[in-house]
């Protein structure tokens, strides 16, 4: 493992906390939702792990790992697009 | 890495950064929100064709879960949306922990650091997996939602806290070679249970009311968890996006810890409301009910109307009642506005989900502090199944529980209707002095025939 990726950890924690410090309380359902659906991103390391081929144990843990992953990331961005669809003004 | 596949890593990386950022604001977010699905799209289809990869099974596994979460993210109703997030959640959590083992079964000889990484990923993802699981279940009211608390409840999540300690670092010693202990495959298995343990155990405590704040750490931790998969497989997108997750879930958290004027540590520790207190102060008065019709003479007779959604109404499913009762309102020339609390509900920003889901316009959405200063012009406030948000004895009465939480100060206002199913208190168990003062009035029934039945009322004139 690179000590370089300690460093990328560091930094990306310091923007996450800069990015949504003003956030309007109506948006932190769709904000939340949303989020959850990039924590799916582990959906990269599920295939990663799956596809090497390695076969046995670990690479069905890899497989069913990619399923749930995927229900993150796909059910995810559905939801938060179907709140985000109904928040509208009353002017438009 | 192929030089190729770190670049579409990064375009990936600025995408989830600007997707975030603009999710953070009303006129940009849905935008934001697609923004970053396109960077989950690149992220995906460059590892996919980095090549060297066996894709039977990893599209099998791709179709299943496709299918699965678009399907539930289709059929989900609004009101039920927290447990669908924290079902999300924890899927996404269940992932990560499977990643790390399925490296630690794969990796012979793993470095020191990422033996490390491996046991936090481990850790993290099982408590997310099976924290969510039990979020879903007392959201859903499959399990109660007051607070479930045994005897050393303390001390065995402690011990297990240091049972998964002693695991790790006997996996990494031996990762080390340092002890050449045998069975260590057994310490990895003891220790994705120990996880698994501890996430129910964390979370049975907390009670109902809370959970707004636990789904929030809960997305944080799957973040982290994601974050901590990364550096097992060396992988920097698992990491940026993973740690962005993480910190936002830690600012949500900490932005509902204030509105509730709590510590994280009493929110997650203290076994909130799991039994009913009895306030301080001496209940003095007498409830006194209303029908719905006389409750339709003193609306049609006021200019201005505070409606005040929590709970209650989600689970009455009223909320395109209530949109309709507005409607009639603004039509008789009254001036409607809905205040919302930012833990009413269960889950952060729920109660503005649901009233523009019944399509209220964002501008009649008022927040606490905008609304309480001049809470005397307002003739009727409207309590719609919400009880702590409006407690008064938050600002009253030092030995309640709720002290110091801000609230709504609907007692301010000239008439309180009050919309309840029964005289139960609310659901962090504490007792409302609301329900028996002088200028309020309790309209019983459920909130959407109650509600149904004023808009009745409108409309015969």
């Amino acid at each position: 493992m690179s000590i370089l990726l300690v460093f990328v950890f560091v930094l990306a924690i310091f923007l996450g906390l800069e990015l949504i410090t003003k956030v309007p309380s109506q948006l932190h359902t769709p904000l939340m939702s949303g989020a959850n659906a990039i924590s799916g991103v582990t959906v990269v390391g599920a295939i990663l792990v799956a596809g090497e081929g390695f076969g046995g144990f670990a690479t069905v843990l890899g497989i069913v790992a990619v399923a749930f992953a995927t229900i993150n990331v796909v059910g995810g961005y559905l939801v938060t697009d179907r709140m985000l669809a109904m928040f509208k003004s009353g002017k438009g | 890495m192929e030089t190729w596949l770190t670049l579409a890593y990064i375009v990936a990386s600025v995408l989830f950064i600007l997707g975030l950022k603009m999710l953070g604001r009303a006129d940009t977010a849905r935008r934001g929100n697609r923004v970053s699905a396109l960077g989950m799209l690149v992220a995906v289809v460059a590892t996919l064709l980095a090549g060297g990869l066996d894709y039977t099974w990893i599209i099998v596994g791709l179709v299943i879960g496709a299918g699965i979460g678009g399907v539930a993210a289709r059929r989900v109703q609004m009101t039920q949306m927290p447990e669908m997030v924290a079902l999300f959640n924890g899927s996404g959590g269940l992932a990560s922990m499977l990643v790390g083992s399925a490296e630690y079964i794969r990796t012979i000889d793993p470095a020191g650091l990422t033996a490390v990484a491996m046991v936090l990923t481990v850790l993290i993802g099982g408590v997310c997996f099976t924290g969510s699981i039990v979020a879903f279940g007392k959201l859903s009211e499959r399990i109660t939602g007051r607070p479930i608390m045994f005897g050393g409840q303390q001390a065995v999540n402690a011990g297990l806290l240091v049972l998964a300690v002693l695991a790790g670092v006997w996996i990494v010693a031996d990762v080390l070679n340092v002890t050449g202990l045998p069975l260590v495959g057994l310490a990895f298995a003891g220790l994705v249970l120990v996880a698994l343990i501890l996430g129910v155990l964390a979370v049975i405590p907390i009670g109902g009311a809370d959970m707004p704040i636990v789904v929030a750490l809960l997305n944080s931790y799957s973040g982290l968890a994601a974050a901590a998969a990364g550096f097992v497989i060396d992988n920097n997108v698992l990491v940026v996006a993973g740690s962005l997750v993480g910190a936002s879930g830690l600012i949500l958290t900490q932005i509902m810890c204030k509105a509730m004027n709590r510590s994280l540590a009493n929110v997650l520790f203290s076994g909130f409301g799991s039994v009913v207190t009895a306030s301080g102060a001496e209940t003095t008065g007498e409830i006194k009910p209303i029908s719905a019709d006389d409750a339709y003479y003193i609306l049609e007779a006021s200019r201005s109307v505070l409606v005040v959604p929590g709970y209650g109404m989600a689970v009455a499913q009223a909320q395109h009642a209530v949109k309709e009762l507005s409607d009639q309102l603004a039509a008789n020339g009254v001036e409607v506005r809905f205040a919302i609390h930012p833990v009413a509900g269960r889950m952060p920003g729920h109660m503005n989900v649901l009233l523009a889901e019944a399509n209220v316009a964002y501008e009649q959405l008022v927040e606490p502090e905008d609304v309480n200063p001049a809470m005397e012009t307002v003739d009727v406030a409207i309590v719609i199944g919400a009880n702590d948000v409006v407690n008064p004895a938050a600002k009253e009465d030092a030995s309640s529980p709720l002290f110091g939480m801000p609230i709504i100060e609907v007692d301010r206002a000239q008439t309180v209707f009050v919309l309840k199913r029964s005289m139960n208190p609310g659901f962090s168990g504490v007792e409302n002095p609301l329900f028996t003062r002088e200028n309020t009035r309790m309209l019983f029934g459920d909130a959407k025939t109650s509600i149904t039945a004023l808009v009745g009322a409108f409309k015969d004139v």
